[in-house]
C-alpha cells in the first residue's frame, strides 16, 4: 500500500510507546519499513548543489543514496554509503543530524527537511538483514599501522585504511570494541548485539585486526608499537573518557557515581540484566547533574531501572547540550527537568548514603566568549532535593595515559593530543590523531571525520616512505 | 583467551594460578595489578600481580574466593581459560623507580595481611634482585592461612605472625611491628598491604612511630583505567583515583574510614549473588536480603 506524502512534512518513524520503553531497555526508533523508507525518498530534491553532504562531516553522497533507496536498490544505496562511513547503522542512529545534513537540506526552508538520518539507518539495517558487507581492499601495501582505541575515530580510520590495503590492527583497552558505542550509549538508543556488534564485524571483514585488553600506555608503548613490533605508522584515537567531578562536599558519598561509571556498568556490563554479576544501583529518586547527551543516556537508565529522575542543569532548556530529539524522549518518558539549577552539596545520612542534594539558583547573565548566556548563583536561594542517588555528568577530558607515556607528543593545556585538522599529523613523526583525543568531548560523527581525514594523512604519509 | 597454566590451593579458600598473558608478564612491574573477566557474562575483578616470567609471559594471581564471582575462578582448573587479562595497570612501586644504591641504605618492613600477602611479594624480590633486603611481617588468622612463606624465606627477613599464636609470633602484625621496633629494629619506610582496616591500624602506629607508610588500596573498581572513578578516595585534600593515580599511596594520608565506607556499596546485591550461586535454585530467601 503506497504512503501519501506530504512534501512539506517527513513520514513519521514509528517509535515504542513512551510508557512501555520507560520500563525496557529495547530500542526506542523502530525505524522506517520498506515503504515509508521509498515514500520518505520521494521528497528528496536530489539537488545538483547537495547542501545536505555539505553538512555531513564525512560528506557521504547523500541525494545519490537517497535516489538508490526510492528506486528500491539498496545494496546500491548501501555501497554509496560504504565508501565514506564505516558506521552507517550507528550514525543513521547518533548524529545530531539537526545540526548536520538535515540543518542544510533545502526542504528544511519550507517545511521538515527529509529524514537522512532515519534513511541511512533504513539502508545499513536492511543492508544488514540481507547480509551486504562493504567491499574490501583490491591490492595489500606492506606497511603495518596500529589504531590506538576501537571507538568511531578508531574504527573509522581502520575502515579506510584496510579499504586502502594496509595490515592494520586495533588495540582496546576495554574487553569489547566499540569505545562509547558499547560503554557509553545506552542499548535503547544504539543496539549492542544487533547493531554495534554487526557494524564492528564489518570492519574486521574489511580485514582489520582488533586486539582486546591492552592498554596503550601500560600494555605496551606506541614507542615500542613502532620499534619493536614493526608498525610504520600510528593512529591514536583514545577518546576523552576522564570523567570530571564537582568537587563538592559530600561527593565520595555512597549513592554518587560519574556518568561513564553508571553507563559502563549498564552498557557495557550489562548490569541492567539479571544475567549480568556486574552490580548497579537502582535508585529510588536520582539526580543526574548535567544537561549533555550522556547526561540523558544516564537519566534514561536510571528511569529504566525504576528510579524517579530529576535532570539539574544550571542553564535553561534553550542552552541543553544535548539532542532535542533525546531531550524531547526523556520528557515522555517522565524525566523532570530542574532548570537553572546547580548542586553545592550533596547531603549523606549517618551511614554515608545520599539522602539529598542541595542546590542553588541560578539566573543567566550575559553572553560570554563563546556566545553563551553564564550562569549566575542567586545569593540565599538554596533547597534541597531528596534523593538517593546523584549521577555527575559534567563532561570527560582526555586520559593523560598514552601522552605521558608517548615520546614527543605534544598536548595543549586541556590535556588534549596536538593534531593537524586536515590530516590529524601529531608532532610525533608517524603518529597521527583524531576524534574527542584531540577535541575533548564531541560527537561521534565528528570523531570519525576526524578518523578519516587521518586515514587519508596516513595513507600520504606512507607512501612518501615508500 | 588468557590460559590458566597451574592452579594451586595456597590455604583454605586461597589459589594460585599461573596465567599465559604475554603482554601483561612483558611489561609489568612490582605494586601493578590487573583486571580478569571469567567469561561472558563476568564481571571486571582487580587481582594484584604476584609474580612474573617475562620469558614465558605468564603471570601469577593469588585469589581468594569471597563472593560470587571469585567463587568462579576459584573453580577454574589449569587448562582452563579467562576470558580476558588486562593490564598491567596502576603505578609501579616507587621503590622499582628509586636508585638501587640509595635503597640499600634505607631499612625497609613490609607489612602484609592475608591475601595482601601475595603482591608484597614481588616487591620483596625485586629489592633482593637488587640487592636489597627487606624484613617483612606476614599476618595471618592462623597457622592454616599463611601463604608463601617458603618462597618469601628466599628472599627477605621474614617475620611471621598469627592471631591465634598458632604459629610464628602471636598477634596482629601492628603488635609485631611494635615488638621489632622495641627489639631495636629501626625502619625509614613501611610499605602495607591487606585489608583496609589492617593498612588503616598500622597507619596509626607508623604515625606514632614516624616512619613514613606507602599503602596499597584495594577499592571498587570497573574499568581499571580511569575513566569511571569508581575507585575514588581522599587522599590529604585530594581526590584520586585508585587504579590510574595508585594503587598505593602515603598511608599517611588516605582517609581510610571513608574508603572502607565505600566498600559497603555493592554489598547487597553481592550477597544476593553470593547466595544464588551457593544455593542455586533451591535459595528462596529469607536471608534478610532477598524480597
Amino acid at each position: 500500500m503506497a504512503i501519501e506524502v506530504d512534501v512539506l512534512k517527513r513520514v513519521p518513524v514509528r517509535e515504542q510507546d513512551p510508557k512501555v520503553r520507560a520500563t525496557n531497555f529495547e530500542e526506542v526508533c523502530l525505524g522506517y519499513n520498506k515503504e515509508e523508507a521509498e515514500a520518505e525518498a520521494t521528497r528528496c530534491l536530489n539537488c545538483k548543489n547537495p547542501q545536505c553532504q555539505k553538512g555531513c562531516p564525512v560528506a557521504i553522497n547523500i541525494p545519490a543514496f537517497i535516489q538508490e533507496v526510492k528506486e528500491g536498490n539498496v545494496e546500491a544505496a548501501y555501497q554509496i554509503i560504504s565508501e565514506s562511513s564505516a558506521l552507517p547503522a550507528v550514525c543513521g542512529r547518533v548524529c545530531p543530524q539537526e545540526s548536520q545534513c538535515e540543518g542544510k537540506c533545502i526542504r528544511g526552508f519550507k517545511g521538515e527537511p527529509v529524514s537522512i538520518g532515519k534513511l541511512e539507518r533504513y539502508v545499513a539495517d536492511t543492508a544488514r538483514e540481507m547480509g551486504i558487507v562493504p567491499e574490501g581492499a583490491k591490492e595489500k601495501k606492506n606497511h603495518k599501522v596500529a589504531v590506538i582505541g576501537s571507538g568511531p575515530s578508531g574504527l573509522t580510520c581502520a575502515g579506510d585504511l584496510a579499504k586502502l590495503g594496509y595490515d592494520v590492527t586495533i588495540f582496546e583497552a576495554l574487553h569489547e570494541a566499540g569505545g562509547v558505542l558499547v560503554y557509553g550509549i545506552p542499548e535503547f538508543r544504539l543496539p549492542k548485539e544487533k547493531v554495534v556488534k554487526k557494524e564492528i564485524e564489518n570492519v574486521e571483514k574489511l580485514g582489520v585486526k582488533i586486539e582486546k585488553d591492552v592498554v596503550i600506555g601500560k600494555s605496551v608503548t606506541i614507542d615500542s608499537l613502532m620499534k619493536n613490533e614493526g608498525f610504520d605508522a600510528v593512529f591514536v584515537g583514545s577518546g576523552a573518557g576522564l570523567p570530571k567531578f564537582m568537587h563538592i562536599p559530600g561527593e565520595q558519598a555512597l549513592g554518587v557515581f560519574s556518568a561513564n561509571e553508571f553507563l559502563t556498568r549498564s552498557n557495557l556490563m550489562k548490569a541492567f540484566s539479571k544475567d549480568s554479576t556486574t552490580p548497579i544501583m537502582h535508585p529510588k529518586k536520582t539526580v543526574v547533574v548535567g544537561g549533555g547527551n550522556v547526561a540523558m543516556d544516564a537519566a534514561r537508565t536510571a528511569l529504566r531501572l525504576g528510579s524517579e529522575v530529576h535532570v539539574v542543569y544550571r542553564r535553561s532548556e534553550e542552552e541543553l547540550p544535548a539532542r532535542k530529539e533525546e531531550v524531547e524522549h526523556a520528557k515522555q518518558e517522565g524525566v523532570v527537568f530542574d532548570l537553572l539549577n546547580n548542586p553545592v552539596e550533596i547531603l549523606t545520612d549517618e551511614e554515608g548514603w545520599v539522602r539529598g542534594c542541595r542546590c542553588i539558583k541560578m539566573k543567566l547573565g550575559e553572553p560570554d566568549e563563546s556566545g553563551r548566556r553564564s550562569p549566575i548563583e542567586i545569593p540565599g536561594s538554596e533547597f534541597e532535593i531528596e534523593c538517593d542517588a546523584v549521577i555527575m555528568s559534567l563532561g570527560t577530558s582526555p586520559n593523560p595515559l598514552i601522552s605521558s607515556t608517548t615520546e614527543g607528543l605534544e598536548i595543549n593545556k586541556r590535556k588534549c593530543i596536538i593534531a593537524q585538522e586536515d590530516n590529524g599529523q601529531t608532532s610525533k613523526k608517524g603518529v597521527f590523531a583524531g576524534g574527542d583525543a584531540v577535541t575533548g568531548a564531541a560527537t561521534v560523527i565528528l570523531a570519525m571525520g576526524a578518523g578519516k581525514a587521518a586515514a587519508a594523512g596516513i595513507d600520504e604519509y606512507l607512501r612518501s616512505l615508500d | 583467551m588468557f590460559k590458566i597454566l597451574e592452579r594451586n590451593e595456597l590455604a583454605a579458600h586461597i589459589y594460585q594460578m599461573v596465567v599465559e598473558a604475554p603482554r601483561v608478564a612483558a611489561g609489568c612491574l612490582p605494586g601493578q595489578f590487573l583486571i580478569v573477566r571469567v567469561d561472558e557474562e563476568g564481571e571486571r575483578i582487580p587481582l594484584t600481580i604476584c609474580d612474573y616470567d617475562r620469558e614465558k609471559g605468564t603471570v601469577e594471581i593469588v585469589v581468594q574466593s569471597i563472593g560470587a564471582e571469585t567463587n568462579q575462578i576459584a573453580k577454574m582448573k589449569a587448562g582452563d581459560s579467562f576470558a580476558d587479562v588486562v593490564g598491567p595497570l596502576g603505578n609501579p612501586s616507587d621503590l622499582t623507580k628509586e636508585d638501587p644504591e640509595e635503597l640499600k641504605n634505607k631499612k625497609i618492613v613490609f607489612i602484609a595481611g592475608g591475601v595482601g600477602t601475595a603482591p608484597v611479594y614481588p616487591q620483596a624480590k625485586w629489592l633482593k634482585e637488587h640487592g636489597v633486603t627487606a624484613d617483612v611481617i606476614i599476618g595471618a588468622k592462623n597457622k592454616d592461612l599463611v601463604i608463601l612463606e617458603d618462597r618469601f624465606k628466599t628472599v627477605c627477613n621474614l617475620y611471621v605472625t598469627t592471631d591465634d599464636g598458632s604459629y610464628g609470633r602471636s598477634g596482629m602484625v601492628t603488635k609485631c611491628l611494635e615488638d621489632l621496633v622495641n627489639e631495636g629494629h629501626k625502619y625509614d619506610l613501611c610499605i602495607a598491604i591487606g585489608p583496609m582496616i589492617m593498612m588503616k591500624f598500622v597507619c596509626k602506629l607508623t604515625k606514632e612511630l614516624g616512619i613514613p607508610t606507602i599503602v596499597s588500596m584495594n577499592t571498587i573498581m570497573v574499568d581499571g583505567t580511569g575513566m569511571c572513578g569508581a575507585c575514588r578516595l581522599t587522599v590529604g585534600d585530594q581526590v584520586k583515583f585508585a587504579c590510574v593515580d595508585g594503587p598505593e599511596f602515603d598511608g599517611h594520608l588516605v582517609d581510610f574510614d571513608q574508603a572502607m565506607n565505600r566498600m559497603k556499596l555493592y554489598k547487597n546485591e553481592e550477597t544476593r549473588l553470593k547466595l544464588a550461586e551457593e544455593e542455586g535454585e533451591t535459595h528462596k530467601g529469607h536471608c534478610g536480603v532477598c524480597e
